[in-house]
C-alpha cells in the first residue's frame, strides 16, 4: 500500500532522514519506533506532504506523493494524526469532525453523517462532548477527536504520530485497542511510538529508527526478543 | 480656548431630543462604516494572521471604481461590478505579494502591506487623479431627507447601515453555517491540523482576501454620496478601522461591531465639544489608550483568546 524507497528529508539545511526504505501492506499494523528526535516525526511529516523530500521515492497506492501537495495526500486515503492532537481548538468537537470528512465531502451529506455516527460508535465520548469546545476537553479526549477526526475521511492508511504521549495508563490501553479493533475492520495503520512495548505488542511489523536510519526491521515478536531493541527501548537487559 | 469653553456650554445647555438622535445617528453611520473596514481586517487576519493594512484602499478601489462605471452602466450594475473587479484584485494582491512566501515574518507582512497600501494609493492617482469624486445619492438628492425622531437625516444614511448590518449577518451565516465558512475557520484555527483534513489553506487565504476586499468594497460605494470618494482615502479609514478591531478585540466581528459603533458615536458628539480638527486625533487617542490598558481589546473575551493560536 505505502512504499519508501531511499527516502531522504529534512529542514532546510537540516538532514534529518537518510536513505529511508520500507512498507506498509494493507491490513497491517506496522510501528515505527525510536528514541526522542530519531526522525518519526519527520517520516510521517514527509509521507503527508507538509515537508519536502530531498530524494527518495515514496508511493501510495501506485500514486507518486512526493509530487503531491500536503492537501491533497489525505483525498488519496492517507492521513495522519499529528503528534501532539493538533485539534481546532476555536470550534466545537462535531465541527471538528466534520471537517476530517472534507475529503469525502462530496459524497454527499448522506455518507459524512454515515461516518460520523460511525466514529461516534468507536468513541462514545465524543458523541456527548459535541457541542463543546474542542480545545477544552481533556488530552485523552483530544487525542480521540484527533483519531475520530482523521477517520471521517475513511482513510485506507491511518498514521498516528505518538497517540498515547501524555495520557494515564487505562487511556493509553484504550487507544491501543482502537487501534487494533481500526486493523481488525480492516484499515491499514503506521503507528509512531515511544511506547515500544506497548506497540510492539500490537503490531504485526516494526522498524526501529536511529539518527535519521532504520537500523532494524521485522516482525514485531522478533523485534521484542532482539537483544539490542530489549536494551535500548524496552528498558530490559538479559 | 474659550471658544472652545464656550461651544461645549452651548452643548450642555442646549442638546434638544433632536439634536441628541441628529447626532447619534451620525454616530452610527460612521460607526457602522468602520466596523465593516474591522471586520474586513479580521476576516483576513483570522485566516492568516496578517494585519493587511491595505483594507482601506479596498473601500478606495470600490468607491473609485463604481464611480468610473457609472458613465457607462445604471448605478446597481455599477455597483456590483465594482465591487466584482475589487475582489479580484484583492485575490491579485494576494496570489502576487503573499502566497509565495514561506513561513513569513509577521514584520516582513506589516511591510508587505503597507507597501501594497502606498502602491495601490499611487495606482489610483494616476488612474483617478486628485480630484474628490463621489457616487449620486441612491434615492433623491443631496437635500432630500427623512425625518427620524425629529432629525433629520439623509436616507443614503439608511442604505449604510442597512448594508452594513446585512454584510455583517451574512458573514455571520456563511462562518457559522457553511462547509466553506467552516474551513476558513480552521484554518485559522490550526492551519497544520487543516492541511492534514485535506483543506487547501493557500486558497482560503486568498478566499479571505476576496471576502474582505468585496465587504470593503460595498462599504466604499455605500458611503460615496455622504463621505465622497478620493485616491487617498484608505490611509484614514485603515486607521480608524484599525483602531475598531483593536478595540472590540481582533479578530472578534462582534466586538467589531459595538466598538465600530462606539467610535462613531464618540466622534458625532465630540463634534460639539472640541473642535472638528480634533475629530480624527480622537481615535488615535483611543488606540493608544487600548493598547497600553487592555491589548486583548474591550470585548475580547478571555476564554476565546486563550484558545488563539496567534
Ligand atoms: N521544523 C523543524 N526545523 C528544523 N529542525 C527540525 C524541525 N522539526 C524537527 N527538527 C529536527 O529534526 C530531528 C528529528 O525530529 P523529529 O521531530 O522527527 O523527531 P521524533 O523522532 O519525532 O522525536 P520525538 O519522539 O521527540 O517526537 C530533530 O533533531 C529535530 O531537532
Ligand atoms: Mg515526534
Amino acid at each position: 500500500m505505502l512504499k519508501i524507497r531511499n527516502l531522504a528529508s529534512g529542514y532546510g539545511k537540516i538532514k534529518v532522514l537518510k536513505n529511508i526504505s520500507m512498507h506498509v501492506d494493507a491490513g497491517e499494523i506496522v510501528t515505527i519506533i525510536g528514541a526522542n528526535g530519531a526522525g518519526k516525526t519527520t517520516l510521517l511529516s514527509t509521507i503527508a506532504g507538509l515537508v519536502k523530500a530531498t530524494s527518495g521515492e515514496a508511493s501510495f497506492k501506485e500514486t507518486n506523493i512526493l509530487k503531491c501537495k500536503a492537501a491533497t495526500i489525505p483525498g488519496l486515503g492517507c492521513v495522519m494524526v499529528p503528534e501532539g492532537r493538533q485539534v481546532f481548538a476555536t470550534m466545537s468537537v462535531e465541527e471538528n469532525m466534520l471537517l476530517g470528512g472534507h475529503p469525502v465531502q462530496k459524497q454527499g451529506k448522506a455518507v459524512i453523517n454515515e461516518l460520523l455516527e460511525h466514529q461516534y460508535e468507536l468513541f462514545p465520548i465524543l458523541r456527548d462532548r459535541k457541542d463543546q469546545l474542542a480545545g477544552t476537553l481533556s488530552g485523552g479526549e483530544q487525542q480521540m477527536l484527533a483519531m475520530g477526526r482523521a477517520l471521517m475521511s475513511k482513510p485506507s492508511l491511518v498514521m498516528m504520530d505518538e497517540p498515547s504521549t501524555g495520557l494515564a495508563p487505562l487511556i493509553v490501553k484504550e487507544i491501543f485497542q482502537i487501534i487494533v479493533r481500526l486493523r481488525d475492520e480492516g484499515n491499514t495503520v503506521l503507528l509512531v511510538e515511544q511506547n515500544a512495548k506497548a506497540a510492539l505488542g500490537i503490531a504485526d511489523r516494526g522498524y526501529v529508527l536511529e539518527t535519521g536510519k532504520i537500523i532494524v526491521q521485522g516482525p514485531a515478536e522478533d523485534l521484542l526478543e532482539n537483544k539490542d531493541v530489549q536494551r535500548a527501548y524496552l528498558g530490559r537487559e538479559k | 480656548m474659550f471658544d472652545v469653553g464656550r461651544s461645549s456650554f452651548i452643548f450642555l445647555t442646549k442638546m434638544t431630543s433632536e439634536l441628541f438622535v441628529q447626532y447619534l445617528l451620525a454616530g452610527i453611520t460612521y460607526g457602522s462604516i468602520y466596523a465593516i473596514v474591522a471586520i474586513g481586517f479580521n476576516i483576513i487576519y483570522n485566516t492568516t494572521g496578517i494585519i493587511n493594512f491595505a483594507q482601506g484602499e479596498f473601500v478606495m478601489f470600490g468607491g473609485m471604481i463604481a464611480i468610473t462605471l457609472l458613465q457607462f452602466m445604471p448605478l446597481p450594475l455599477a455597483i456590483i461590478l465594482a465591487v466584482i473587479l475589487t475582489m479580484i484584485i484583492g485575490a491579485g494582491i494576494e496570489i502576487c505579494f503573499i502566497r509565495w512566501l514561506k513561513a513569513p515574518s509577521v514584520l516582513r507582512l506589516v511591510i508587505i502591506t503597507i507597501g501594497i497600501s502606498i502602491l495601490s494609493r499611487e495606482v489610483a492617482v494616476h488612474v483617478w487623479g486628485e480630484s474628490i469624486r463621489s457616487l449620486p445619492y441612491f434615492v433623491g438628492n443631496e437635500i432630500t431627507s427623512i425625518s427620524i425622531l425629529g432629525a433629520r437625516i439623509s436616507p443614503q444614511v439608511l442604505w449604510v447601515v442597512a448594508a452594513s448590518g446585512l454584510m455583517f449577518i451574512c458573514l455571520g451565516i456563511f462562518f457559522k453555517t457553511t462547509s466553506v465558512g467552516r474551513e476558513m475557520r480552521a484554518c485559522a484555527s490550526n492551519r497544520k491540523a487543516a492541511t492534514l483534513c485535506g483543506i487547501n489553506t493557500e486558497n482560503m487565504v486568498t478566499l479571505s482576501f476576496v471576502l474582505s476586499a468585496g465587504m470593503g468594497a460595498l462599504a466604499g460605494c455605500m458611503m460615496s454620496p455622504i463621505t465622497y470618494s478620493q485616491y487617498d482615502m484608505g490611509t484614514g479609514l485603515a486607521i480608524k478601522g484599525f483602531t475598531v478591531a483593536i478595540l472590540g478585540g481582533l479578530g472578534s466581528s462582534g466586538g467589531a461591531v459595538a466598538a465600530g459603533l462606539l467610535l462613531g458615536v464618540i466622534e458625532a458628539f465630540s463634534v460639539s465639544v472640541v473642535p472638528l480638527a480634533f475629530q480624527d486625533a480622537i481615535a488615535i487617542a483611543i488606540l493608544l489608550i487600548i493598547l497600553f490598558i487592555r491589548p486583548q481589546g474591550l470585548f475580547g473575551s478571555k476564554e476565546a483568546s486563550a484558545l488563539k493560536e496567534f
